[in-house]
């Protein structure tokens, strides 16, 4: 396979991860912005903004944080280089340049999501920008479901590892901004919390069901926070999206033969995880933890590039 | 122009109620086909290949206003004796081409013997210093052909245009193909079609057949792209998946001793065969335009020392340049020892002065195109034409003549075209495409219709508004499906 298309593969992956989840972001917060009895709107979208790290680059549009404009920002606008739009501008653009690699079936679930967006000029009212997000998440489904049918070939696993480092990084970035939304100076995790605060992270990953299954007292940060971090049956857990790295990456290393740094980081990252105990996590630092996590996986991207010879 | 009714391939000179004897079932069909169903099937065909992607990118607007190619459900037909005739003509002219090609950069025979005006060739801008000398492997020059034709009755083609550079627009005839088979499977039934998607299969084969010697039995070979903001992206991409080769961009390649690699997950990997769908200007920056971003530096030393293929090769466009088009016949007639059996438009090249003064006197009657125009730019279509319009061109005529050529107002034939009124004809061209191969020359047995939806319209450039349709090439009677493929 060409270098090129290796990284476009790879790409391809990210951003449609990235768009899925800046997706599930809004509808979380439009849910939060409805549910919450104190007037929690503002502290909502400020805090979607926070988990895309696009808080200033909002600020600089001179816009108030109210839903329409945060909404029209993180969805359509050109101008924001992390919106559904220009995420899947990219993820279009990659799978143009490796058409050959797809399926039919998953180019034209792309194009078909891209589509999407592509005459839009204004996400809406709340119930516009509902179904335009929910259209993002379903077609999004679509096009995994069409990567799963696809040969399982390095194309396959490739567009796999991209979206399973794109998903670390999102879940560890959602769990960072909670801890410094929903926690007040001195005050320690575990306190009291806003309960619809944390309803939404579990929204957004959609693990409400999950959490109802796997804890019995009700919900707890706490509990929220082991989920999220060690439960490896949870696909979108930072343990379940390690697994999936490594996996991808065995895969590939089977197939054609390549194994190297990337492999070693990979695996010394599960056997971490496999002995991390999310009280302790908490104890010693929790947003600590996840600076470290999000770095690494920076670090890891960056070793894949070079083990694929990204060009 | 427009005062006689033109020759319709379907209706004949009569009209839907005295279709040629051959069509009375296609005339039916038409007929009994309620307007809005035909409408339907013909938006379901457009939603398909805009969901596909099939897509050309207007140069100068943004990506969102990719446009597809307006797609028209009636096909166009040729009786199976109708295209053996032609492909008889296309064989001819391509073996034509081809000798002209080796002959031009290597013993230029046909100028030594006052066939052509030397200075035509040697000072056109089509024709590459730099490809002198050099013999392609196997020495085959046109592997793709584009003969661009039009039709003004029921014995009488002409060939407007040789594209010996790199044609494009086979994706297309194969994707009218696949929509026509979903949306219309009745009109297979009726008529027996022949198979055009081998065309993957036989421009494999051609690559192969044409690999340097010593890449043995199983050659490496790729389509070379500008990339996917080229406005034929798609059919490079498209032609690479369906013959299962990678679909390399030029920043993919390099070139070490003389040697082309492209650049893989598992390092370098060396080719022997490359489609290249990028401009002589572009290919190499060392030896064509040093500016160049898009090409690979050494290609052409590679190609030079004989190390890899390159197709259609460097150096073609002196074949299909619009001055030398006029000189064709003479060309056939100089390699082949006999008349051409596919006439060439009757041309006036302005720079003779006899002929300029014919075509100063009836401006109002030709067509006058630029020798290096091409897209429907540069053009003027007399009878159409404002008297502003042609005055500006008498007046650039005047000042360059050498740059131009004109030609006669063609009575083109039409094909009945689903329109906002029902039914209508409406004038085409086509386009069919030869494969030269070291085993020998292969017509396609099919082709782009290109349809002027425009009534009266007689410009059918996909860059003006014309559309495609399908274009069945009938079997002989009594020859089923499966029987020509295995003879293909």
């Amino acid at each position: 396979m060409l270098s090129r298309t290796a990284a476009s593969l790879y790409w391809l992956g990210r951003y449609v991860e990235r768009a899925d989840f800046t997706a599930r972001l809004i509808e979380a917060t439009v849910r939060l912005d409805a549910l919450s009895a104190s007037p929690a709107g503002e502290a909502a979208w400020a805090s979607a903004l926070a988990v895309t790290y696009n808080d200033k680059a909002f600020a600089a549009t001179g816009h108030a944080i109210s839903p329409q404009p945060v909404a029209h920002f993180l969805t359509l606008d050109m101008g924001n280089p992390g919106s559904i739009v220009r995420c899947l501008e990219q993820a279009r653009n990659n799978a143009r340049a490796v058409r050959t690699a797809l399926t039919r079936e998953a180019w034209t679930a792309i194009n078909r999501l891209w589509l999407l967006f592509a005459k839009r000029v204004s996400p809406g009212g709340t119930a516009t920008t509902l179904s335009l997000v929910e259209g993002v998440m379903a077609e999004a489904r679509g096009f995994e479901g069409a990567i799963h049918r696809m040969m399982a070939n390095e194309a396959a696993m490739l567009i796999q590892l991209g979206a399973a480092i794109e998903r670390s990084d999102n879940t560890a970035r959602l769990l960072d901004v909670k801890y410094h939304l929903l926690l007040p100076e001195g005050e320690r995790v575990g306190g009291l919390v806003d309960r619809d605060q944390w309803t939404t992270i579990l929204q957004t990953v959609s693990a409400v069901t999950a959490y109802r299954w796997l804890y019995s007292d009700g919900l707890r940060p706490s509990n929220v926070i082991d989920l999220l971090i060690t439960r490896a049956e949870l696909p979108r857990s930072l343990a379940g999206c390690v697994e999936e790295v490594v996996e991808q990456l065995n895969a590939l290393a089977k197939r054609t033969g390549l194994q190297g740094e990337a492999d070693r980081m990979a695996r010394a990252r599960i056997a971490r995880m496999q002995k991390t105990r999310s009280h302790e996590v908490i104890v010693s630092g929790l947003h600590e933890y996840l600076q470290a996590f999000i770095r690494e996986n920076a670090m890891l991207d960056a070793a894949i590039a070079r083990q694929f010879r990204f060009i | 122009m427009g005062k006689g009714r033109a020759f319709d391939e379907i209706w004949g000179h009569g009209g839907p109620d005295a279709p040629r004897p051959d069509f009375a079932e296609l005339s039916r069909w038409m007929a009994e086909t309620p307007h809005a169903e035909l409408n339907r099937r013909q938006q379901a065909a457009e939603a398909t290949f805009r969901q596909l992607g099939i897509t050309f990118a207007v140069y100068g607007e943004s990506e969102a206003s990719e446009r597809i190619i307006p797609f028209d459900i009636v096909p166009r037909i040729f009786l199976h004796d109708e295209w053996q005739r032609l492909s008889e003509g296309l064989v001819q002219r391509v073996e034509a081409i081809n000798a002209f090609l080796q002959d031009i950069y290597g013993e230029r025979r046909i100028l030594k013997e006052g066939v052509l005006p030397p200075e035509l060739v040697l000072l056109n801008p089509q024709f590459r210093p730099e490809v002198a000398g050099i013999r392609p492997p196997h020495d085959v020059w046109a592997h793709i052909c584009g003969i661009d034709l039009v039709r003004t009755g029921p014995d009488e083609f002409f060939v407007l245009e040789d594209n010996a550079r790199t044609p494009s627009g086979v994706s297309y005839m194969l994707e009218n193909r696949e929509a026509m088979i979903r949306l219309c499977p009745e009109l297979f039934r009726s008529f027996r079609v022949a198979a055009v998607d081998s065309y993957s299969d036989m421009l494999r084969e051609t690559m192969r057949s044409v690999a340097p010697e010593r890449s043995g039995t199983t050659p490496v070979c790729v389509v070379l792209t500008p990339g996917h903001f080229n406005s034929a992206y798609y059919e490079h991409s498209f032609l690479a998946d369906t013959m299962g080769v990678e679909l390399v961009e030029a920043a993919d390649l390099l070139v070490d001793d003389d040697i082309v690699y492209m650049q893989t997950i598992a390092g370098r990997v060396r080719v022997d065969v490359i489609y290249r769908r990028i401009d002589d200007d572009f290919l190499d920056p060392l030896v064509f335009r040093p500016d160049s971003m898009l090409g690979v530096p050494g290609i052409m030393s590679a190609y030079r020392a004989g190390n890899v293929a390159l197709i259609n090769a460097p150096g073609n466009g002196i074949a299909d340049d619009k001055a030398i088009y006029s000189y064709m016949p003479e060309i056939v007639k100089f390699y082949s020892g006999a008349e051409a059996k596919l006439p060439n438009v009757e041309t006036w090249r302005c720079r003779e002065p006899q002929a300029l003064k014919y075509v100063l006197d009836h401006l109002d009657e030709v067509v006058v195109k630029l020798v290096d125009g091409s897209g429907g730019y540069g053009m003027l279509v007399g009878p159409t034409a404002s008297k502003a319009e042609i005055e500006a061109f008498r007046a650039a005529l005047i000042a360059e003549p050498h740059r131009y050529i004109a030609q006669p107002t063609l009575a083109l034939s039409t094909v009945p075209t689903l329109t906002e009124s029902g039914l209508a004809p409406r004038h085409v061209d086509f386009r069919p495409f030869v494969l030269t191969g070291s085993d020998g020359v292969r017509v396609v047995p099919g082709g782009l219709t290109r349809v002027a939806l425009k009534e009266g319209s007689l410009v059918v450039n996909s860059s003006q508004g014309g559309g495609t349709k399908d274009s069945f090439v009938l079997l002989p009677k009594g020859q089923s499906q499966q029987q020509t493929q295995v003879q293909s």
